[in-house]
């Protein structure tokens, strides 16, 4: 059976600059695997070549999901086919308000799916149950996508559409990153109910704070462009003592 | 990927109102003289202070220069190539509908608009202007059962001369400029409209302008009266068909608001914007204004405006009176070639006045969009309140976008804010929409019609999916 996610010598520059050093990964179904490393690292450019944002980089090397070329692939084909990227710096669209933006985007994911369009009730009903498990309100849903939102709303904001796309493969970059210990307890647990045989996610983040509160299957760490160590949980321990640098 | 693809894909949708119909009409020899104007005010069998208003205004016209000042190019007017008055060839005194000619009728119901009057009241009464003549007014008689007025101009001028000579150029004067001259001199038609004390219009009026025969300009007034304590909707649409010489649309549209009346007017302009190259396109140069004269009036100019070659137009608002309110919610679509220079004026003579503008233009191709606007505060308009706010949204690098606003404020007690904003749509917001798995015209739309979310809000009901349909914004999955 083909991997969910199979990365083969992948180099990546911008400009003169590379980003990506035969970088190999490989996720399989039902696996969640962490990749840490100092900022600078390349951790945010592996996490939007993933979900198909590839302008302005030259690439070589090969990524395939589910046995898909990923270079051959738009973002929305992507995004159609299960991954989702919950964004580190999510932007604002001002007046559009998030239940038109969560319609928009479920009713494009059904029309794929030969499906008819969400019944507006009983898609705000379903909404409105995910929300209090992210102890978000009502109002929530009529203010304009990540408008105004402080950094935890616009995390909980982008586990809100996980939740509702419930996709195959989850890039979650620096989720963790701004959120006091509450919003991040909760944050991971939503990440956590969405476990499952079938689908898989890869948390990039350079704290070890929310892996806390998860199982993981596999840390990485990622120096200058790859990896450079792959281990079980415990080897959070070894960082935390030695720092990334002495990893080796 | 491009997004000059994308909206260039959204925006060339076919003009779908561009057809002609085939209708027999009386026409004026092309020109304007003294001749020409006597010739439109005996047809219409007119007073003599109406002649002579337009003979003041002609007089006035041939003194006046062409203004320049509008941030548009185009090719001098001839203004004697023009032909002043075309008419179908219609019985006199319509009263019904089968004394419509049937292709015009075809013509309204191709276009979508109901002249079919149902046994209530209800929907919307419509004045259809054809070329230079109003053909036909829908629910009159009910609507005079409440004591609204609403018919032709002609019809008013003939049955209620006394309410025409003490309003007609009193908010727009004939020698305001150069189009209100011009219009006021040649003027064929238009809509009336006299909505009496305490009367709250119980359906929407409108007019719908139909430019239909070759090298004819339209040039039509309306004037609405709201006495005290009334209320009315006003809707406006127009169309022309595809043609590729320009035709001049210069109407003059006047508003008085009574004590504690509103007046909303809408506006869905979709004048033939010429096609992707330039070449023909409606010149829509136009004079709106309104003046709110009793206290606690209050006027708002909804539109939108995705037609015309050249668009030139300041639906503006006189606060005369204490605590009066106006508004002025626009929203434009340039693509091509197409040039706007539009905005409003807020002129604050009343105390406690405020005025709110609300601006979203969106620029693609190699159009040209221009906001000018005006707040001016006379020294005895205290605790005046103004929110200003115009935003341009750019496609491409060729289009491109400007911003004039002028604030003139006579005392120190006014309250008066400005923002302004121009963007482009930003890759990032782009690849946030496309990672959920829209496509790009979607997250497109969505995002644009996001942008213009302020000013769609104040749309009425029945000119919201006409505007949603014109600017593209598919309802589907876009508004909750």
């Amino acid at each position: 059976m083909e991997k969910l996610l199979h990365i083969s010598d992948l180099t990546v520059y911008i400009g003169n600059k590379r980003i990506l050093n035969n970088f190999n990964l490989n996720i399989d179904y039902g696996e969640t695997h962490v990749i840490m490393g100092p900022n600078g690292t390349g951790k945010s450019t592996l996490a939007k070549i993933l979900a198909g944002d590839i302008k302005g980089l030259t690439i070589s090397g090969k990524i395939f999901f589910e046995g898909f070329d990923i270079m051959l692939l738009k973002p929305e084909e992507l995004a159609l086919k299960g991954v989702f990227l919950a964004f580190q710096h999510p932007v604002v669209i001002p007046g559009l308000t998030n239940i038109q933006f969560f319609r928009s985007f479920i009713n494009s994911k059904r029309k794929y799916e030969n499906l008819d369009p969400v019944d507006i009730i009983e898609f705000t009903i379903e909404v409105k149950e995910l929300m209090k498990k992210l102890k978000l309100k009502d109002e929530f849903l009529y203010r304009s996508v990540n408008d105004g939102f402080s950094g935890g709303e616009k995390k909980k904001n982008e586990v809100l559409q996980m939740l509702l796309l419930k996709p195959k493969f989850t890039i979650l970059d620096e989720i963790d990153s701004g959120l006091d210990i509450d919003s991040l307890k909760l944050i991971a647990e939503n990440i956590i109910s969405l476990f499952d045989k079938n689908n898989s996610r890869l948390i990039i983040t350079h704290y070890n704070r929310i892996l806390d509160y998860m199982d993981v299957d596999y840390v990485h760490i990622l120096n200058n462009g790859s990896i450079v160590k792959t281990g079980r949980k415990d080897l959070i321990i070894e960082i935390e003592k030695m720092g990334y640098e002495n990893i080796k | 990927m491009s997004d000059n693809k994308i909206i260039e894909n959204i925006v060339n949708k076919e003009y779908t109102a561009g057809f002609e119909s085939k209708v027999e009409s009386d026409f004026f020899p092309s020109g304007i003289n003294e001749d020409i104007i006597r010739l439109i005010s005996n047809i219409k069998n007119e007073p003599d202070f109406l002649l002579n208003f337009r003979l003041n205004a002609y007089k006035k016209w041939i003194t006046m220069k062409e203004p320049s000042w509008g941030n548009v190019n185009y090719n001098k007017i001839n203004y004697n190539d023009i032909i002043y008055y075309s008419s179908p060839k219609v019985k006199k005194n319509v009263s019904s509908l089968e004394d419509v000619d049937p292709e015009i009728l075809k013509t309204y119901e191709k276009l979508g608009i109901p002249l079919q009057e149902q046994k209530r009241l209800s929907g919307v009464a419509v004045d259809a202007v054809f070329d230079s003549v109003s053909v036909i007014t829908t629910f009159k008689d009910d609507l005079l059962k409440y004591g609204i007025i609403f018919c032709s101009f002609t019809e008013a001028v003939s049955k209620y001369p006394d309410l025409i000579k003490k309003y007609i150029g009193k908010v727009v004067p004939y020698s305001d400029n150069y189009f209100s001259a011009l219009n006021s001199s040649v003027f064929s038609d238009g809509s009336f409209c006299y909505i009496p004390k305490d009367v709250v219009c119980p359906v929407d009026l409108s007019t719908y302008f139909r430019i239909n025969a070759s090298r004819v300009g339209q040039f039509e007034r309306t004037l609405i009266i709201a006495d005290k304590n009334s209320s009315v909707t006003y809707l406006e649409g127009c169309t022309a068909p595809i043609r590729d010489e320009n035709q001049l649309h210069a109407a003059v549209v006047e508003i008085v608001a009574h004590d504690n009346a509103k007046v909303k007017y809408s506006t869905v302009q979709n004048w033939y914007p010429g096609n992707k190259d330039g070449i023909g396109g409606i010149y829509n140069f136009v004079t709106k204004r309104g003046i709110c004269l009793g206290k606690y009036s209050k006027i708002v100019w909804n539109q939108v405006e995705v037609g015309s070659a050249i668009t030139w137009k300041y639906p503006s608002i006189i606060l005369k009176g204490d605590n009066s309110i106006g508004e002025f919610y626009s929203i434009s679509v340039t693509n091509n070639y197409q040039q706007a220079d539009t905005g409003t004026k807020m002129i604050h003579v009343g105390k406690n006045t405020s005025s709110v503008i609300i601006s979203k233009s969106i620029s693609a191709g190699h159009s040209k969009s221009t906001y000018r606007g005006m707040v001016l505060v006379l020294s005895k308009a205290k605790n005046i309140k103004n929110y200003t706010k115009c935003d341009s949204l750019l496609f491409g690098n060729n289009s491109s976008t400007y911003t004039f606003p002028i604030i003139r404020a006579m005392n120190s007690s006014s309250n008066i804010e400005h923002e302004a904003v121009t963007s482009k749509i930003s890759e990032d917001q782009l690849f946030y929409c496309l990672q959920r798995g829209l496509d790009e015209e979607s997250s497109v739309c969505i995002i644009v019609n996001g942008f213009c979310k302020q000013v769609i809000s104040e749309l009425p009901m029945e000119f919201l999916m006409e505007a949603q349909r014109l600017l593209d914004l598919s309802l589907e999955g876009a508004i909750g």
